[in-house]
Parts: C-alpha cells; sequence; structure tokens
C-alpha cells in the first residue's frame, strides 16, 4: 500500500473515470494482501485470496474471472489495475459492447478466441452446479449443445465468435442487469 | 513516465509532418482504432501518423506499454512501426501550417478528428487500464500539439482556454454523476436484496422506486397551486370519513374557489387548476412511453424466443449472488430450466389429445368469466346499499355496513387471483404462457372492479346534482327572503352574514375525491395486513411450531412463503392506476401516495429479508420488463377516461370548486383565450380545429403509421436474406 499505488488511483481518477468505487475498492484490495507484499510499489494479490472475496465466492466462474483480468504471464493474481479493469466491466456504467466483449472471453475455455464444443459443454456444467444430481445427461448435453449452435452459430462453422456471440447478447434483456458485480 | 527532449535521441529523428500515405494499406483507419475481435488491438497511437516525435524511444509510453503487457497485438504493432519508419523521408524541424501544402493541412485535419473520435470513444473499448489510460494521454497530446497548430497561432490562446473549459466542465459533470448516483436513495437495501434474492425480486424494489419519484413530481406539480392554512387536527373517525371540516380543506377539489384572479399575483385559479391537471396526465404518459421506448430499443425489438437456448446458456447466471444458499439454488433452478425447455422442444413436435386439453381450456374460461361477472355484480350491489345507507345517515350504521365498499373490493382483489390459480391447473399450459394468463386474469379483474365501481359512483353525482338543484332553489328563496328583509330598513347597515351561515350546497367533485382516498387507504391497509398476516405470521408459525410437529413445516406444507413479484408489480400498477383517476378530484392524492410508497419501501424489505425464501423456478419476470410497461400505460388511459367523460359532460356544481358556475369545465379555456390572449391566437384555434384540417391530419398519421410498418417488415426480411448470404459464404 505504498504512496505508488495510491497515487496511481488518483491519477486514473482524474483522467479517466472509472467507477465511483475508487476508494473503498482500494480498501477491499489492500485487505487481501500478505503483509510483505503490501509495501511493494505495485503489488498483486493472489488468486487465492482473491477467490475469497464475497462477491466472487459463489461465483461458478470465478477462476475464469481472475484469469481473464490478470495481466500477468501467469495469469496468476491481480495488481490493482487489473481489479479495477474487473470492478470497472462488471459497474453499471460499462457498455454492452465491454460486457460482451469480457463475457466471452471469460466463457472462452481454451483461449482459442471461439467457443467451440467444449468450452459449451464446460460452460453448461459450470452452470449446473458441481454435484453429480444435477448435471445434465450426455445425450441432454448433446442436445442443448446443438440447439445452442443451431441458434447462434450464423455462418455455420461449428463454433461461435465473438460478433455472433455480441449479436445474440446484444438481444437479450437480462444481460446487462444480471452481468453486474458491485463492491 | 518521464519524457524526454528528442533531439538528442536515437536515430536523429525528429518531428515529421508527413501524412497518411506513408501507411501502409493494413494500417489504414479501419484497423487502427482496434478490432473487437478477441484477439489483441493493432492500435499503435504512433502508427496513425508518424508525427510522434517520442518515435522509437525507450521512454515512449506507446513501447513501454508494450513492454509490459504481454500482448500479441504489440508485438506486431512495433514490428509495423519499423517498416512504415524505414520508408521517412522528410524531415522537418517543426510544423508550421504555412509550410504544409493543403493536402497535407487536410489529411492533418482528419488524424485531429480521428484522434477526438478515439477519445470519446475509449469509454467503450475493452482494452485493460494500461492501454486505454497511455492512448488517452498520447492522444491528448497530439490534440494539443496539432490542434493547436491548426488554429493558426492567433487562435492558440482560445483554443487553449476553450480545452480548459471543457476539462473543467467535464469533471464537474463527473462530480454530479457521481453526486446523483450517491444520492439515489435505497441503494444500499436494494443491493442486499439482489445478492440474497438475484435480480427479478430487486427489479421489484427498482420499479416501486421509480413509481415514487413519478409520484414526487406530481405531487410538486400540484403543490404549485397556491394553499393557505392547514385543517385542524381532528379525531380518527371524523378524519376517517373525510367530513367535517377537511371537507372543505385544501385536500379537495371545493377549497379551491373560482376567482378568476387572486390578488396581486393575478394568478388564475380556475385554468392553472385546470392545466395542472392535463399537464401530470401529459407528464405520466411521456414518461411511461418514454420508458417502453428505452426497453424496447436495449431489447433490439422483437425476436424474443429465437435465442432460448442461448441466452440461457450466456445469460441466465445472475453476477451479483452473493449467497451460497441462493446460488445452489440458482443451479437448481438453471438445470431445471434447461431439462424443461430440452422437453418441450422434443414435445412440441408430438402432440396428443389436443382435443381434451382444448376443451378443458375452453371451460377454465368459462369459469374465469364467471368469476369476473359475479365480482363485478359483487360490487355493484355493494355500491347499492352503501348509497342506501348514505341517504338513511350513516351514524345509524355499523362500521362495517359504512366502508363496505372499500372492504369488499380489497377482498376480492385478494381472494379472487387465489381462485383463478386453482382453475389454471385444469389448463396445463407451460408456466411461463400460464403466467401470462394469470397476470391477464387479475387485470381484467381489477379493471372490472375500478369500473363498476365507477360507475355506481356516476349514479351517486347524479344524485347530488338533483340535490345541487334543490339547495340551488332554496338558496334563491333564502337571497329574496334576505332582500326583503333590508328593503324594509333602508337606512340599517347592509345585512353581514357570516360565510358559516350561507348554505353550501353539495359538491359531488369533493364527494368522489373522498371516496377515492377512502378506497385507496383501505388497499393501503389490507395490503400491509396481508403481509403482516401472510407472510410474517406464517413465517412466525412454521418457525416456532415446527419443534412440536409431526412433519416437518420448513419443507412441506406450508414452509416459508415466497416473493410473488408479478403479483406484487400489478398491485402497484393499479394502485397507480387508481391515483391518476382521482388526481384531479382530491389533489392531495400523489402526495398520499407518496407517503404510502415510503412506508412501503421499508416494511416491504424487511419483510421480504425477514420472511421469504428466494424462489425457487426464477422466471424472467424482468424480460417480460415491457409487458409491465405497456399495461401500465393501458391503465394510465383507461382511469383518464372517466375523468375526461366527467370534464366534458357533466356540469360542475354550482357552489363549490374552480369551475363554479359554467357550464362545462373546459369552458375555462375557451374564457381565457377569448379574454386573454390576443385575437389572432383564438383565430388560429378556432381553425385548427376546424374539421377540414383534422381530418387531413388523422389521414396523414394513418398512412404514416402504414408506411412504417411496411419498412419494418422490409428490413427483417432483409435480414434473413443476409443470415443466409452469411451461411453461403462460409
Amino acid at each position: 500500500m505504498g504512496a505508488t499505488a495510491s497515487h496511481l488511483g488518483k491519477d486514473l481518477l482524474s483522467e479517466y473515470q472509472v467507477s465511483n468505487v475508487q476508494e473503498p475498492a482500494h480498501k477491499r484490495f489492500t485487505e487481501l494482501l500478505s503483509r510483505e507484499d503490501k509495501n511493494l510499489p505495485d503489488p498483486r494479490a493472489p488468486t487465492e485470496a482473491i477467490l475469497t472475496l464475497p462477491e466472487l465466492k459463489s461465483n461458478p466462474f470465478r477462476e475464469r474471472i481472475v484469469r481473464v483480468f490478470s495481466t500477468s504471464e501467469s495469469r496468476d493474481g491481480l495488481t490493482f489495475e487489473d481489479f479495477l479493469d474487473l470492478l470497472s466491466a462488471f459497474s453499471d456504467s460499462a457498455t454492452l459492447e465491454i460486457k460482451s466483449h469480457y463475457a466471452f472471453r471469460i466463457f472462452d475455455f481454451d483461449d482459442d478466441g471461439t467457443l467451440d464444443e467444449n468450452d459449451l459443454e464446460k460452460l453448461v456444467n459450470c452452470l449446473t452446479g458441481e454435484t453429480d444430481e444435477t448435471r445434465l445427461t450426455p445425450d441432454e448435453m448433446k442436445q442443448l449443445i446443438s440447439n445452442i449452435l443451431e441458434e447462434s452459430d450464423i455462418d455455420k462453422d461449428g463454433t461461435v465468435n465473438l460478433s455472433e456471440f455480441q449479436h445474440v447478447i446484444s438481444r437479450s434483456p437480462d444481460f446487462v442487469s444480471s452481468f453486474k458485480i458491485v463492491l | 513516465m518521464n519524457r524526454t527532449p528528442v533531439k538528442e535521441q536515437g536515430r536523429g529523428k525528429e518531428r515529421r509532418r508527413s501524412t497518411a500515405k506513408k501507411l501502409k494499406p493494413g494500417t489504414a483507419t479501419g484497423n487502427v482504432f482496434g478490432s473487437t475481435n478477441s484477439s489483441q488491438p493493432q492500435f499503435h497511437p504512433c502508427l496513425l501518423l508518424d508525427m510522434c516525435h517520442y518515435f522509437k524511444q525507450p521512454l515512449c509510453p506507446c513501447l513501454s506499454s508494450e513492454q509490459e503487457s504481454s500482448e500479441d497485438g504489440d508485438k506486431e504493432g512495433e514490428g509495423e512501426d519499423e517498416e512504415v519508419e524505414e520508408e521517412e523521408e522528410e524531415v522537418e524541424k517543426e510544423v508550421r501550417p504555412e509550410t504544409l501544402t493543403p493536402e497535407e493541412l487536410e489529411k492533418l485535419k482528419e488524424a485531429v478528428d480521428d484522434k477526438k473520435k478515439l477519445i470519446q470513444a475509449l469509454r467503450g473499448k475493452p482494452w485493460p487500464m494500461k492501454k486505454k489510460h497511455s492512448t488517452l494521454r498520447e492522444s491528448q497530446e497530439f490534440l494539443e500539439k496539432y490542434e493547436g497548430a491548426l488554429g493558426k497561432g492567433k487562435g492558440r490562446k482560445l483554443y487553449a482556454y476553450k480545452v480548459m473549459m471543457n476539462k473543467k466542465w467535464m469533471k464537474f459533470k463527473r462530480d454530479f454523476e457521481n453526486f446523483t448516483t450517491a444520492c439515489i436513495p435505497w441503494e444500499m437495501k436494494i443491493k442486499e436484496i439482489e445478492s440474497h434474492f438475484g435480480s427479478s425480486v430487486a427489479s421489484y424494489f427498482i420499479f416501486l422506486r421509480w413509481m415514487y419519484g413519478i409520484n414526487m413530481i406530481l405531487f410538486d406539480n400540484i403543490g404549485t397551486v397556491p394553499r393557505a392554512e392547514e385543517t385542524n387536527a381532528m379525531d380518527f373517525a371524523v378524519l376517517w370519513d373525510f367530513g367535517g371540516y377537511a371537507q372543505y380543506s385544501v385536500l379537495f377539489y371545493g377549497y379551491y374557489n373560482s376567482q378568476r384572479a387572486i390578488g396581486w399575483l393575478k394568478f388564475r385559479m380556475p385554468l392553472s387548476y385546470f392545466l395542472v391537471g392535463v399537464g401530470t396526465v401529459a407528464y405520466s404518459y411521456m414518461v411511461v412511453i418514454r420508458k417502453m421506448a428505452r426497453n424496447a430499443n436495449e431489447t433490439g425489438g422483437g425476436d424474443e424466443n429465437s435465442f432460448n437456448f442461448s441466452w440461457k446458456t450466456f445469460t441466465s447466471w445472475d453476477y451479483l449472488i452473493g449467497n451460497p444458499e441462493t446460488a445452489d439454488n440458482k443451479f437448481a433452478s438453471i438445470t431445471t430450466s434447461f431439462k424443461e425447455a430440452i422437453l418441450e422442444e422434443q414435445e412440441s413436435r408430438k402432440d396428443d389429445n389436443i382435443h381434451l386439453t382444448r376443451f378443458l381450456r375452453v371451460l377454465a374460461n368459462f369459469l374465469v368469466l364467471c368469476c369476473l361477472a359475479g365480482s363485478g355484480y359483487l360490487i355493484y350491489f355493494v355500491v347499492r346499499r352503501s348509497q342506501k345507507f348514505a341517504l338513511e345517515g350513516f351514524e345509524n350504521h355499523t362500521w362495517w355496513e359504512r366502508n363496505e365498499v372499500n372492504m369488499v373490493m380489497s377482498l376480492l382483489g385478494m381472494f379472487c387471483p387465489m381462485l383463478f390459480d386453482v382453475i389454471s391447473a385444469l389448463e396445463n399450459y407451460h408456466p411461463r404462457v400460464a403466467l401470462q394468463w394469470q397476470l391477464g386474469r387479475i387485470f381484467a379483474l381489477f379493471l372490472g372492479n375500478l369500473y363498476t365501481f365507477i360507475i355506481a359512483l356516476m349514479d351517486e353525482i347524479n344524485l347530488k346534482r338533483k340535490e345541487e338543484d334543490v339547495v340551488q332553489f332554496n338558496m334563491t328563496m333564502w337571497e329574496a327572503s334576505l332582500h326583503n328583509n333590508t328593503a324594509d330598513n333602508s337606512t340599517a347597515p347592509p345585512l353581514f352574514t357570516h360565510p358559516a351561515d350561507v348554505p353550501r350546497g353539495p359538491c359531488w367533485e369533493t364527494m368522489v375525491g373522498q371516496e377515492f382516498v377512502r378506497l385507496i387507504i383501505s388497499d393501503t391497509m389490507t395490503t400491509y395486513i396481508t403481509l403482516l398476516i401472510g407472510d410474517f405470521l406464517r413465517a412466525v408459525l412454521v418457525r416456532f411450531l415446527n419443534y412440536c410437529w409431526c412433519w416437518d413445516l420448513e419443507a412441506g406444507f406450508p414452509s416459508y412463503s415466497e416473493f410473488d413479484v408479478s403479483g406484487n408489480v400489478l398491485g402497484l400498477i393499479f394502485n397507480q392506476g387508481m391515483i391518476w383517476m382521482g388526481a384531479f378530484y382530491a389533489p392531495c392524492l400523489p402526495a398520499l401516495n407518496v407517503l404510502r410508497l415510503h412506508v412501503s419501501m421499508y416494511l416491504q424489505c424487511w419483510a421480504v429479508m425477514c420472511c421469504n425464501v428466494p424462489q425457487e423456478r426464477v422466471f424472467k419476470a424482468s424480460g417480460s420488463n415491457n409487458f409491465y410497461m405497456a399495461m401500465l400505460l393501458v391503465i394510465l388511459f383507461l382511469s383518464t377516461l372517466p375523468a375526461i367523460y366527467t370534464i366534458v359532460t357533466i356540469p360542475p356544481s354550482f357552489d363549490c370548486g374552480p369551475f363554479s358556475g359554467k357550464a362545462r369545465m373546459f369552458d375555462v379555456i375557451q374564457e381565457t383565450l377569448e379574454s386573454d390572449f390576443p385575437a389572432w391566437i383564438s383565430k388560429v384555434f378556432s381553425y385548427a380545429a376546424n374539421p377540414g384540417l383534422v381530418l387531413p391530419f388523422m389521414l396523414l398519421m394513418v398512412l404514416a403509421i402504414y408506411y412504417l410498418q411496411s419498412t419494418s417488415k422490409s428490413y427483417k426480411e432483409a435480414n434473413v436474406e443476409l443470415k443466409k448470404k452469411l451461411q453461403m459464404v462460409n
């Protein structure tokens, strides 16, 4: 929690409005750091600490979220700027374009730029919970994935790319209101 | 990030004024501002024009962001940098507008515009903070340098001033927005509810808050009519009946007298009253329609069912959920909805025994119609009875008999929906369709009740008017006798009669207002009492009796109640409809409603957190957002109809209210037009009201609607064609 970190925060605030949660965000972020890290100029909070945040704890996509917003090489841990990026993308003032872009990256489990059948399968498994009772049977899963591709895959190449995804999302009335995290 | 002066660095590159023609085709504007595909954007500010004089410096912000972030695109950008650089030929010390050729000036202007657009669009770009930050600073420096130059030196100071004012204005706007967001009431409460119950329950409270805002504005509107002293406090019974002194108070229509202008303000009471009424209605229409249009815009209009499975997969998780129990519920409901949807799709391909289903549905609808007719008749009967009681004098009857009408209406509103629920079990619809039918029937029930009530009121109004005629007759007799008395002693001072002694005529408008207020208050009381009994008492019973009961009360019957979003929203909408209906005759109604909504907010927030559990099946009630707005619009329209009818047809009371003495209420407009405005305005109005003008205008509007509809149809067809083309290309 050096002077640099807070100076950086204020700098961003003056030049580019991120959101109006600068101070509480900084407080919550520094709570996640270990004692030695607090004195570093640009500390990075480890993934395990971030996953303990109550807003993320119950989210089935929490690990993907941290990976997507992390700018380190090993995609592990968030700096304060990354954390602000996260909050900004999930805030009320983020546009549909930003949200759909990040949603696409979160759902893209293998980071290849498209949502293919494996990605969709992992996605559905995340959504139906961890236990075996709530999972779909393989038949149902196949049926579901083929239905999804039939609806969203406009160019019929077997995968959903970003523009197709954004096209589907832009028609949805609930997406913007549900893709929100507030500290 | 420090900047060191250019001149001594690197390859001796100095400021260039070369133009876009140096760029390779791949780096044309379309690509420069980043693409929205998932690979990292190829934007590199230095590429736009080779005028960045920090080109290729280790301290160049562009380069340092390349080093810091591990994105591929930047490496690509770097490669391109070098290639472009090698094509460089011209070198210039400084940029002066006079030294640039016209095309270069033109290209410079374009570049400046592009940078400006980039800065504005920066917010919507899904880049990490660092990149946005560096791009913003780059672009701003570029603009400062070259836009000033374009301003030809003399304009430089003015330009700098403009830029500074702009910055200050942006900062002010931002601060103001932050302030207003912080001022939004009940934000923390709603957030808590969101994390426990999900966004559909929270959407009810957001709707409640919006209604509160509208009523505040209506209340302020009406408050502009000047008021004198307040009423004295009376004991509750008299106040409840709104008789006595309150009848003549500011709260009701009868208070406002018909003087044309009050004192030195020359405040035109009748006209202002009328205009305020019209104004509030128009404002309400505008707000509702605007919200509908905005909702329709956001959903992209139409095509609601065509992305069923994709939406379930991509948008069904509610990121606001922070509670593990709610999350488990959500998992379960998502699984159920997947399985249901898959099953439904398989079943829609086969339909069996359609005749039985059709017969059952017709039967169910018949039963519902019987219910509605029955409740309508009951209300009519009760209102007639209360008229009889009124004639006999209210003191002879019990409390129940005095307030029969209101109680009956509230009770019907409570029990009939349950009946409809039971009947709908016959119908065997998909749950979402069944919900819509249910809402439609409750809607019809409320509407029927309200209109029956109004028709019954009409009879009372006619009764009052007959009374009026009698009183008027008596008044003339009384005045005549007064004149006779004074004529005898012509030397005595003129007789002053105390105002209270003057017999007042009955005021049917105030009576209508009173009825509405009573109705609304009893409705409110019923809601609160059912809330306390139905939810709170039930929760207490389940909690404490569970220890000594045979079966598990919490899991089986009755268990905790769920929050019924649609029922509550409907109740809110109907409440608002009644307010709109009565607002013309009892200006205090919006104020009452503001108070009521305020209390409701706190009470319901507490009740939801304390006694309710999250719903097991989560219907996208928010998806039918426009459905609720449409209902609100219909209610608004239907509530203003009675008021308009009475304004247009029934003559106002002769003795009370701002319109007394006139033949019809809207005569006040004609009078104003004739006497206060210059002559040409009334001529204009008389031309405009000419049927010869109105009919062609209406015809024009019909044609416009037809044209717009055919255009939208052709757009839809074009859409389908394009989709086919996309598939063929691949």
